[in-house]
């Protein structure tokens, strides 16, 4: 259901200039979890472009920063598993 | 100005010389490959925006397109070439008729709103030649890398912009004494309501400069969409974050503008960089918001590892700029840094303007060769040997190093 709620916004909501959806994350059980976070701002090559230096902390710092600074609405409890995906994916 | 044809006749001689040109879909072949992190180089491909030529994607949305090295050969950067760079996704088409530019805040006395033709007749127009740069370029370059878009050495360009003094806007709105910063506002806006608006504010004497403008022709061509049409702001010296793009509002304030973009965003450790042009009213204990640029320079015609022969002279060409003290001096080694002789500089397109300029090498012996390029401006400052680390990856200026064989 998410993933195709997901496919559906990719489709029609946003104004991709270029071609976004060939931007890939790895595969993982909690991957839509975090595309559904964070696609509704901005393309999500915002991650593999922040790769491989951040360490646990520093991608807690910047999901944080998301949240709190830029108003992102990311519900406190999936904060945890979006953060150890960074982590395992792209983080060191 | 360098014609169309003038940059073909260039780019041809480049190709000529061994370096290719970008062209669509490519993985981007990128100078600062070897020192960004490994994911933005897997990210960076060439790709064009509407209206754009294949620039280097750092990031689709909110779009991020970087200009490949190639175009620093002339020493104004094609409008089509030249870099984007936005915060929020929202970036609407503004038709040049429907656009209004309101004049307020509480240290104006008489507000008023502008039209495009007002703005273009009612004021006397003027031009510029200068470097938009934006504050983190290089960041990609940082050690240890810092967490943001992971610019190489193509945030940035030069063009000659046209359009009318801030200074003779703000006094048609009768600003006041009291008026502390004057703040912009563009057209864009993030995808949810939560997100803070990118507002910026300079301090009330750096916007009533007279090289401060408001902006509607570039290279001249009106402002193109993905550089601001159908106006921005023009702060020649000071970095990117200023140049106010799809500007609408401009607010005199009698107190320092507030929000995330102002701080903390856009802060450099104070302690760490020279400062002239200061932002007192920003100011805090720890940090202080950029405001010029450092000066810098770019080798814009070789490529590490390229291979050039003994006993042939070999014409290395780059540019310098600074924040408008000028350029006094660029040197060049091509021993690692042991010796330096100064490089002929090309024409002054004025002192906010990209310097650009040539030096002949010739190699009598074959092996290795390291080329080194080092500016200094008019107040003697020069760039750094080793980075001088801050945390958002700003004032990069460290002398680059490229090696070459000569065989």
């Amino acid at each position: 259901m998410k993933k195709i709620l997901l496919l559906a916004c990719c489709t029609f909501a946003f104004n991709a200039w270029a071609d976004e959806s060939r931007v890939g994350l790895k595969d993982d059980p909690n991957r839509n979890l975090v595309i559904g976070n964070c696609v509704g701002c901005h393309s999500v090559d915002y991650i593999p472009m922040n790769s491989v230096f951040l360490d646990r902390k520093g991608w807690e710092a910047t999901v944080n920063k998301m949240i709190n600074a830029l108003g992102a609405q990311i519900r406190k409890e999936d904060v945890p598993a979006i953060v150890d995906y960074l982590t395992k994916y792209y983080g060191k | 100005m360098t014609t169309r044809r003038d940059f073909l006749k260039g780019a041809a001689l480049i190709a000529g010389g061994g370096i290719a040109l970008p062209g669509p879909g490519l993985a981007a072949d990128d100078i600062a490959a070897a020192l960004l992190p490994a994911g933005t180089v897997e990210q960076a491909v060439l790709e064009s925006l509407p209206g754009k030529r294949p620039l280097i994607k750092r990031a689709f949305r909110p779009p991020n397109f970087e200009t490949p090295v190639e175009y620093f050969n002339e020493v104004l950067t094609p409008n089509d070439a030249f870099f984007v760079r936005y915060h929020l996704s929202n970036i609407p088409q503004i038709a040049a008729d429907t656009w209004r530019l309101k004049i307020g805040g509480d240290a104006v006395d008489a507000p008023f709103e502008l039209t495009y033709d007002q703005l273009r007749k009612e004021f006397e127009a003027v031009e510029i030649v200068a470097v938009c740069q934006c504050s983190g370029n290089r960041r990609g370059l940082s050690n240890p890398h810092v967490q943001g878009v992971e610019w190489g050495y193509g945030a940035m360009g030069n063009a000659r912009w046209k359009g009318v003094r801030l200074k003779d806007i703000l006094n048609k709105a009768k600003i006041k004494q009291s008026a502390l910063e004057i703040s912009f506002d563009g057209a864009d806006s993030g995808a949810l309501a939560t997100t803070p608006d990118f507002v910026k504010s300079l301090p009330a004497w750096r916007a009533m400069d007279e090289n401060t403008l408001v902006a509607y022709e570039m290279n001249g061509e009106n402002m193109p969409h993905w550089n601001g049409h159908p106006a921005r702001l023009i702060v020649p010296g000071w970095t990117g974050t200023y140049w106010m793009k799809q500007l609408v509002s401009i607010n005199a304030l009698s107190k320092p503008q507030q929000g995330f973009w102002m701080n903390p965003a856009y802060r450099i450790p104070l302690g760490k960089f020279a400062l002239v042009d200061r932002f007192m009213s920003q100011e805090t204990a720890v940090n202080t918001p950029i405001t010029e640029m450092v000066v810098n320079s770019l080798i814009t015609n070789l490529r590490e590892g390229q291979t050039i022969r003994a006993g042939a002279g070999f014409e290395i060409k780059g540019i310098a700029w600074d924040a408008g003290y000028g350029i006094r001096l660029v040197e060049v080694s091509v021993d690692g840094g042991k010796s330096w002789r100064p490089a002929e500089l090309e024409k002054d397109y004025g002192r906010f303007s990209f310097r650009q300029w040539r030096y002949v090498v010739t190699p009598e012996q074959k092996g290795g060769l390291q080329v080194m390029a080092k500016a200094t401006n008019r107040q003697g400052s020069t760039q750094a040997f080793e980075l001088i680390f801050n945390p958002a990856g700003y004032h990069n200026n460290v002398v680059q190093k490229i090696s070459l064989q000569v065989a």
